[in-house]
């Protein structure tokens, strides 16, 4: 278990790298030599976060005795019916002895070798409460009474987010050494492309909100820095600081919620937050809820929910690997999974477990269709994968939201490799033909391009939700959970879900069509990308096609004998010994459920390859209805957000902010100076006057006067007859002994 | 014992040297004087030196003599030297230092 215990060295790593390139790259490596570096630290960082799942399964499965939750006895008391007792004593009866009673209950049953609990719920799969791997290296510092800690918190979310940031990191390094190459700013490019690694691991194993709050910030400064990486040309600099502005307003939610959550429970650590909700649910509820309202803003920010996602397609400005790994795979993840991390917060806050509705969910799926909708209106394909991105973030949202935690996760850990996989496809396709991104000068690209073209209908099958690639699973659970809920369904978000799930086997399907079928409209001949290229790419579509396959549910797993496979994720990465204090069930597998969501996908590939390819459906739709036109126009113009934005918003308190600013500015500040001015000016003139010229100067010119009368004076003296001089000589020596006769 | 005379002469002897240094024009003239004045101290020293009873009143009147010379054989070669430059030995006439 020593890698959990010392994950800190995962984050450092990528740290060292960092300040290796920024420092040292150019001079002592070269500067095109400089992902030799970045790439061995990611390489070593893949390693040791192999090791740390490896360990973390390993943890999981033989636990040592100080990982299971200790308990108390409380006779045959067991808490099997604690979903019942949430719904009908709510706030009544949330005592001590309640949460002892889960804590009971699974102890037990894992000591007796059981994998399963038997508590009537969904599934019934149940896993061991298994204690994160909580490192605490330093009281950093202290004020007040208040400790400030550092350390690692590593449990098997953790582990899975490693995993994740490490794989598609170690990728991006390798494919951008083709991409970037030549690039000005290479080893900018590299040095940034490491912090950023650094700070996403570090973020992902804060042990408290500080750290979180610190990693929350780093990775966003990475974020600025790689969309301006060309901040020669204004738009990318104008996406840059509107990435930035954006999340600053989510990060003043950030910052307010853990203030909320720190006066709440007076500590920062992420584990006793999370243990004394989950042992003690119901308590604080109001306080929980303008947490979870000021950390949603947060998520809005950083993971492109609705109404703040309109960064997110600008955000495309940067580098298309860039885009691969912050903007589609990890870093806008930062927020799904700080709500995973502190999920009780939300879902005591939320009520997810009592609503059928609630702001989180609303937000996720109302994200998820207004994304997937401004996807069909884009030309540019990384702004058709960017709303895709925000409109699959939604989902996971979503199903944060309906109480689907593992849904969630499952979905941030495929989505992350199709994704991944959809933006380097959509970099060989630039880069083969001639930097751009616009779909309406590509077309044909599917002879010239074959890898490029494999791996993109493959992960777009997986984002479109096919059977059996990874989207599939995950979609599929992320539906069940709205259908299912917790103690009541989410009719409204699984409406939403299906919708989704239609829209993006459509769009996907039209990107597709227009990219890599058809004529090629473009110039020159596009060519496909070289191997560095297109090994990446072929491992992430293999990913694509296999990552579903973590969390399997059981029936499928059970004709072929390999039913202890079954839901992975859910049994090693699900933070078990809160959310079970909390009384999150899961739902059954079920096929209805999942033929639905194949139909649906299906359908909205078929609709599309109809009207694309045989040229059936209602082509000119937008020419001849004037509604329809309307409506694409909206979508064209995304909802007209930007305008509310910068026209309405921002004009409307600029003006009468700046208006009071300069009038503030010319009475108050300004007049200030100038008084100051002027009186340090007539201070000076009257020093002038009487200190400097009559005293300073008067006393040194009158010395010199004296000086020069006295001399006038003693001139005569000076005859320069030797005789003068003995008649004064013997007069004064005669005066002397006149004086000197007297005296004495 | 005739001391108070040869102090009176003594002081006579300066007070004509003193005279002849400050109001006589020609130069060697006032080398003279100034002979007068070292010899009104050599009849000093000598006279004290006999009241006392010791010789070194004596040698020291010889001293003075000896440097009287070498002073005079100066006096004379700068006054040589003037009239050499000038055609003049009055002291009047040499005033370069005037302020």
């Amino acid at each position: 278990m020593w890698m959990l215990e010392n994950a800190f060295v995962i984050p450092l790593i990528p740290a060292i790298s960092f300040v290796v390139i920024l420092f040292f790259g150019k001079r002592y490596i070269g500067a095109d030599r400089v992902h030799i570096v970045g790439i061995t630290a990611l390489g070593l960082v893949w390693v040791l976060s192999a090791v740390a799942a490896f360990q973390w399964t390993q943890r999981v499965e033989n636990p040592p005795p100080d990982a299971i939750v200790q308990v108390q006895h409380h006779g045959d008391d067991h808490g099997d019916d604690h979903g019942d007792d949430h719904g009908d004593d709510h706030g009544d009866d949330h005592g001590d002895d309640h949460g002892d009673d889960h804590g009971d209950d699974h102890g037990d049953d894992h000591g007796a070798g059981s994998g399963h609990a038997g508590d009537g719920h969904g599934g019934g799969h149940s896993s061991p409460l298994i204690r994160p791997v909580i490192s605490t290296f330093s009281d950093w510092w202290s004020n007040a009474g208040v400790n400030f800690a550092v350390g690692t918190f590593v449990d098997g979310q953790t582990v899975l987010l490693l995993i994740v940031v490490a794989s598609i990191s170690l990728l991006v390094h390798i494919y951008s050494t083709e991409y970037v190459k030549g690039d000005r700013r290479y080893v900018h490019y590299y040095a940034f492309l490491s912090l950023f690694t650094a700070a996403m691991l570090f973020f992902v194993m804060a042990q408290n909100i500080i750290q979180l709050i610190v990693g929350w910030e780093l990775v966003g400064v990475c974020s600025f820095a790689l969309i301006g990486h060309w901040w020669e040309e204004k738009p990318n600099t104008d996406a840059a600081l509107k990435a930035f502005l954006t999340n600053r307003v989510g990060d003043v939610g950030l910052l307010v919620g853990m203030i909320v959550l720190w006066g709440t429970f007076k500590t920062f650590d992420i584990d006793v937050i999370n243990t004394m909700i989950s042992t003690n649910p119901g308590a604080h509820h109001l306080a929980l809820l303008v947490a979870a309202c000021c950390l949603m803003a947060a998520v809005a920010s950083k993971s492109g929910q609705f109404p703040l996602h309109t960064w997110l397609p600008d955000a495309m400005a940067g580098p298309t690997p860039v885009s691969a790994l912050i903007h589609a795979a990890t870093m806008v993840v930062a927020g799904v999974y700080m709500i995973a991390r502190l999920y009780p917060v939300f879902y005591e806050g939320f009520s997810i477990g009592t609503s059928s509705i609630n702001l989180m969910a609303f937000i996720g799926g109302f994200t998820a269709l207004i994304g997937a909708g401004l996807a069909f209106a884009q030309w540019d394909i990384k702004k058709v994968l960017a709303y895709s991105t925000v409109s699959q973030l939604g989902y996971m949202v979503m199903a944060l939201g309906v109480g689907a935690w593992t849904a969630a996760i499952f979905h941030l850990f495929t989505h992350a490799f199709f994704k991944a996989c959809l933006f380097l496809g959509a970099g060989s396709v630039s880069h083969a033909a001639h930097h751009t991104f616009d779909m309406r000068k590509m077309g044909g690209l599917r002879k010239d391009m074959p890898h490029t073209y494999r791996t993109f209908v493959i992960s777009s099958l997986a984002l479109a939700g096919i059977f059996p690639f990874a989207g599939f699973w995950s979609k599929d659970e992320i539906l069940l959970g709205s259908l299912v809920g917790q103690q009541n369904g989410y009719p409204l978000m699984l409406i939403f879900g299906c919708a989704v799930a239609l829209m993006t086997a459509a769009y996907m399907t039209r990107v597709i069509w227009y990219t890599f079928h058809g004529e090629f409209r473009g110039h020159g001949h596009p060519h496909e990308s070289p191997k560095v290229m297109t090994v990446p790419l072929w491992i992430l579509a293999g990913m694509a096609v296999l990552a579903g396959a973590f969390n399997l549910p059981g029936p499928v797993l059970e004709p072929i004998g390999l039913e202890g496979l079954a839901h992975r994720i859910q049994t090693y990465a699900e933070p078990s010994v809160y959310l079970n204090g909390l009384g999150l069930s899961h739902p059954d597998p079920s096929l209805t459920m999942a033929l639905v969501g194949l139909a649906l996908a299906l359908s909205g590939i078929l609709i599309t390859y109809l009207y694309y390819w045989r040229r059936i459906g209602l082509h000119g739709l937008t020419e001849r209805n004037r509604y329809a036109r309307r409506g694409y126009t909206i979508l064209e113009n995304k909802y007209y957000l930007d305008h509310l934005y910068n026209d309405v918003i921002v004009e409307t308190v600029k003006r009468p902010v700046a208006k009071w600013a300069n009038r503030f500015n010319q009475n108050v500040i300004d007049r200030t100076v100038n008084t100051a001015g002027e009186t340090a000016r007539d201070v000076g003139r009257w020093v002038y006057k009487w200190i400097d010229q009559g005293a300073i100067d008067g006393s040194v010119n009158a010395a010199a006067r004296g000086a020069d009368s006295s001399g006038e004076g003693l001139r005569s003296i000076q005859s320069g007859k030797v005789q003068n001089y003995g008649q004064l000589l013997f007069g004064a020596a005669a005066v002397l002994a006149i004086v000197f006769v007297i005296v004495v | 014992m005739l001391l108070n005379q040869f102090l009176i002469l003594g002081a006579v002897l300066f007070a004509v040297g003193v005279y002849g240094v400050l109001a006589r024009k020609n130069g060697v003239m006032v080398l003279m004087s100034i002979e007068l004045m070292l010899n009104a101290v050599n009849i000093n020293l000598v006279v004290f030196g006999v009241q006392h009873g010791v010789v070194s009143g004596q040698v020291f009147a010889l001293f003075v003599i000896a440097v009287a010379a070498a002073e005079v054989g100066v006096g004379l070669a700068i006054v040589l030297l003037l009239y050499r430059n000038r055609t003049s030995i009055d002291v009047e006439d040499f005033d370069l230092m005037r302020g």
